[in-house]
């Protein structure tokens, strides 16, 4: 069978951005990879900041459960939340090593199947710091979008309105199962 | 270098199934990926993983799983089966997405596999990592997917086998 793991679309930023978007996701895949490298200007002070994934336009169809830990707690902690966006790990933030980006997978498999959408995200963002509070979150996210539609539009937006910074850089693959 | 991964089998069940098997699987590649998403027939089973039709006791795994509550990791051994997960397991209801990677699948050492489970479930369910270990040096042939204890795969459930080559 041929290769697959096709670059459908990027979008590496060359200014700040409040929001990236892909759209018109075409259908002709079976799985979908989204590779994110991002970094926020949030305000000193502020280390991380989530990502948001609007799927479809849609803000409450979202739900998931999270495994991470940072150096907040010498212990691992999970939380889940539903009727919401589906979170994407986390991006470095203004206050967080300089120059320093996060970086999380998105695997989305049967993004056209008539069906709810799971989906998992590996997360990691790494600030060279140790004071408690300062450090990554590592993550593994359990991911639901409960919808049937095929998906067709990921929108990804900042916890506390933050934008993404010059350099962040977003990537989306097509996987064909044949 | 040429591209890598490449599918080479699909399963989509039209009907519930007790596994999904993978056969003759080609010794041309370096690691394999399966990605799964699916349900089981009943709640609260496992997707586990059979090589070469070995029901001996040569599997193990450990894991770490996050309820939405409570991180958790435990590990098990000497199994007849490879586990993906071992915490909350499936749901009748909401699909849930399993993949293995497995390494050196051809190679004359034991096997390591890596898991990722995503099974949300809107208000429960888990996010699981895990590492498996089958205890064998022959290089894998087949792949079985099966529900324990046993029940059937739901129909509608997807599962792929890629290879992916280091050179």
């Amino acid at each position: 069978m041929p290769s697959t793991y096709t670059l459908i679309s990027s979008n590496v930023l060359t200014s700040s951005a409040a929001s990236v978007t892909f759209s018109a996701i075409p259908s002709t895949y079976t799985d979908l990879v989204l590779r994110m490298s991002a970094r926020t200007d949030s305000a000193p002070g502020n280390n991380a900041s989530y990502i948001l994934a609007s799927i479809n336009s849609t803000t409450t169809s979202g739900s998931f459960t999270v495994l991470s830990m940072n150096s907040a707690s010498t212990a691992a902690f999970s939380f889940n939340a539903t009727a919401n966006t589906n979170w994407l790990g986390a991006a470095n933030g203004g206050g967080s090593t300089a120059n320093t980006f996060s970086n999380v997978e998105l695997y989305l498999p049967s993004y056209t199947a008539s069906q709810n959408k799971p989906m998992s995200v590996s997360s990691v963002f790494e600030n060279n710091a140790t004071a408690i509070g300062s450090g990554g979150p590592w993550g593994a996210f359990a991911e639901l979008w409960s919808n049937t539609a095929a998906i067709t539009s990921i929108a990804m937006t900042l916890s506390g309105g933050y934008n993404f910074v010059s350099g962040s850089s977003f990537y989306l693959y097509g996987i064909k199962n044949s | 270098m040429p591209t890598t991964y490449e599918p080479i089998a699909t399963t989509t069940l039209g009907s519930a199934a007790s596994s999904i098997t993978f056969s003759s699987i080609p010794a041309t590649y370096t690691d394999l990926r399966i990605v799964f998403v699916g349900n089981c027939v009943s709640a609260s089973r496992y997707l586990a993983l059979t090589f070469n039709a070995d029901l001996l006791t040569n599997y193990s795994m450990t894991y770490l799983a996050g309820d939405g509550t409570s991180a958790v990791s435990s590990r098990r051994t000497n199994d007849t089966v490879l586990y993906s997960n071992n915490y909350s397991g499936s749901s009748i209801t909401i699909p849930q997405m399993i993949t293995a990677d497995v390494f050196s699948y051809a190679g004359a050492t034991n096997k390591t596999t890596l898991f990722t489970t995503a099974s949300d479930k809107n208000g429960s369910g888990t996010t699981d990592v895990a590492v498996g270990l089958w205890r064998s040096t022959s290089a894998i042939t087949s792949i079985a997917l099966t529900y324990v204890a046993t029940a059937n795969i739901a129909a509608g459930s997807i599962a792929t086998l890629y290879g992916i080559k280091n050179a």
